[in-house]
């Protein structure tokens, strides 16, 4: 395990932000620790970085005993949601200011920067300030800098959270390549399920400062170990009873074999390639069911109309209700 | 990723002139010329009487002035006092405007208020105030009066919020991320104050200092007491200044002004251009 953080536990004032935590984060993983704001996500990376101390527990850095050590020592990367870029420095003087101060000889320096800013698609920009960069070529640069001490993880807090939608998505799917690329041991803190679920190895979902599942994309979406992990990752509706996802459950204009509820289409909206449906059954359940547009047009669907739904047999079996 | 520089240029062309823009373009033309005028009608054309009063007698009488042996102490007293305190200033003033903003302790608000009060003062109050506590029956025991001590000492107190002010709030808007970037990146505290921090507080230093050096070689009322104005030991430039008008020889006391000019303005183009120079080098 490279990572490896027991017991943690940490408060500010009444606030706990961390309660009792323990994480196994592997070697070579990108791993994403999902959850709202305030729940604690970022505490426990700054905690792993050393630029928080934890009031109990202990953190281990591949296989050392990091909890005393000060953040110069433990050779973490660390990427800032606000880039944190060095702004009287220019973009290759950011990147080489780790190396710098471990006093390398200029000519590996110079060689580091430039395959770094190649990596990261900088090299026209290497004597820009940072000033003069968009908020996109900031963050990238910011994670050459943190690569180019060669750190044996790799912290991210928030890394897209600034940037726009489209730079967002764009920068995710480039972190994953990179990450493929050069298989760092990375953590990255995000509150968005689809970024984790897009990016990610494996998520780590924490609520109000514990760990509530750890598992693959796949696992924690379809596996939720609980409803707050079910409604998190995704989109719920209750049906009988039970919190289902709304594109697990199917739409029959006409009676069908086997355990359908019957109820009548309300609303019926169309956003993109989307439907959206909404169903009130007998029972006085509102259910919610997705549908791609294709599937609603060959169900025939009409509002005011009589429908049965059923919700997908082969799918995972439901959590118990009793969500928000 | 796709490079975005190019879209900049490819703003539309700026060859059709809107009424809007005319409007625009008149409205700052007014607001250039009044603030040219207000600026030439304070500092402009006084400075140029000013050289022209010290020339009117010519360049014999002008340089007479300044190498009489006791208008010339006078000067090189002030300038070097005022370079001393200058100096003293951005150590000093960067690390109290340090301790304001990073520290947290008991008084800190009342500090913050307190160091105004210097440049809040009347200076001749000041200067009453330095000679009842460090004069002849100084209460506690520290006598500077008729030293060049005194006159360091009095521009040491009315220049002090100068470097104070200009820092602070530059340091408070540094993100702390960023030293903690430079600490993750195996940076000691001492690396990160000098290449990070510091870095960042040289523009406002810089502008710190120039205020304490300008205010430094003009400053008459809070030295003027506990100094005791003793020729060739302890008479600053402003003090010369006076007592040439009082003896009613006015184009003397505009020479002294001039070269006190000069110097204010040879002091502010030095610390621009360390400024720039310091810049490079970092960059």
């Amino acid at each position: 395990m490279s990572i490896r953080a027991t017991n943690v536990t940490k408060t500010f004032g009444d606030f706990v932000a961390l309660d009792d935590v323990t994480v196994d984060l592997p070697t070579g993983h990108l791993t994403a620790l999902l959850g709202p704001s305030g729940g604690g996500k970022s505490t426990l990376l700054r905690i792993i970085a050393g630029l928080d101390t934890a009031d109990s527990g202990t953190v281990e850095i591949e296989g050392v005993e990091a909890s005393h050590l000060p953040p110069q020592k433990r050779n973490v990367g660390f990427v800032f949601q606000h880039y944190a870029a060095f702004k009287h420095m220019s973009v290759a003087k950011n990147v080489a200011f780790g190396l710098e101060i471990r006093k390398r000889k200029k000519a590996d320096i110079d060689a580091k920067v430039k395959e770094l800013l190649e990596l990261v698609h900088l090299s026209q920009f290497a004597d820009r300030m940072p000033s003069q960069l968009s908020g996109g070529q900031r963050q990238r640069m910011a994670l050459a800098r943190a690569l180019a001490v060669e750190p044996s993880v790799l912290l991210l807090d928030e890394p897209f959270g600034a940037l726009d939608a489209q730079v967002r998505k764009e920068l995710r799917d480039w972190l994953r390549r990179l990450h493929d690329e050069i298989p760092v041991t990375t953590v990255f803190v995000t509150h968005d399920q689809e970024e984790a679920l897009e990016v990610a190895d494996e998520i780590v979902v924490i609520n109000h400062g514990r760990v509530e599942q750890v598992g693959t994309p796949d696992e924690v979406y379809h596996q939720p170990a609980n409803d707050f992990v079910m409604s998190f990752l995704g989109p719920t509706t209750t049906l009988n009873g039970s919190a289902v996802r709304p594109h697990d459950i199917d739409v029959f204009n006409q009676p069908v074999a086997g355990p359908a509820v019957e109820g009548t289409l309300t609303e019926l909206k169309r956003i993109g390639f989307d439907v959206r449906a909404t169903i009130d059954t007998a029972g006085g359940e509102h259910v919610t069911v997705h549908l791609t547009r294709t599937h609603a047009d060959e169900r025939g669907l009409d509002v005011g109309q009589r429908v049965w739904i059923v919700t997908s047999a082969e799918r995972r079996p439901v959590a118990q209700t009793g969500l928000a | 990723m796709v490079a975005t520089s190019g879209a900049a240029r490819l703003r539309p062309g700026r060859t059709r002139r809107t009424p809007a823009a005319d409007q625009l373009q008149a409205g700052s033309a007014l607001a250039l010329g009044i603030s040219t005028l207000w600026f030439s009608l304070l500092v402009l054309i006084p400075l140029a009487a000013v050289v022209a009063a010290a020339a009117a007698d010519g360049w014999s009488d002008f340089w007479n002035v300044l190498t009489s042996s006791q208008t010339a102490a006078a000067i090189v007293l002030t300038v070097t006092q005022a370079l001393m305190v200058t100096a003293v200033n951005v150590v000093m003033g960067t690390a109290l405007a340090w301790v304001l903003v990073r520290d947290r302790f008991w008084g800190r608000r009342a500090l913050d208020i307190v160091v105004d009060v210097p440049f809040a003062l009347p200076t001749i109050v000041a200067g009453l105030v330095l000679l009842a506590l460090y004069g002849q029956n100084s209460p506690v025991g520290v006598n500077v009066a008729n030293t060049r001590f005194a006159v360091f000492l009095a521009l040491a107190f009315v220049t002090l919020p100068f470097v104070v002010r200009t820092v602070q709030p530059v340091l408070e808007a540094l993100e702390p991320e960023v030293e903690e970037a430079a600490q993750s990146l195996g940076a000691s505290r001492v690396t990160t104050f000098r290449r990070v921090i510091l870095p960042a507080l040289v523009p406002a230093i810089t502008a710190g200092a120039a205020l304490s050096f300008a205010r430094g070689i003009s400053e008459y009322g809070s030295l003027v007491l506990l100094s005791g104005n003793l020729p060739n030991h302890t008479e600053v430039a402003s003090v010369r200044v006076l007592t040439y008008i009082e003896n009613g020889n006015r184009a003397a006391a505009a020479s002294v002004s001039a070269v006190l000019l000069v110097v204010a303005l040879l002091a502010i183009i030095a610390l621009d251009l360390l400024q720039r120079r310091l810049r490079r080098h970092e960059g």
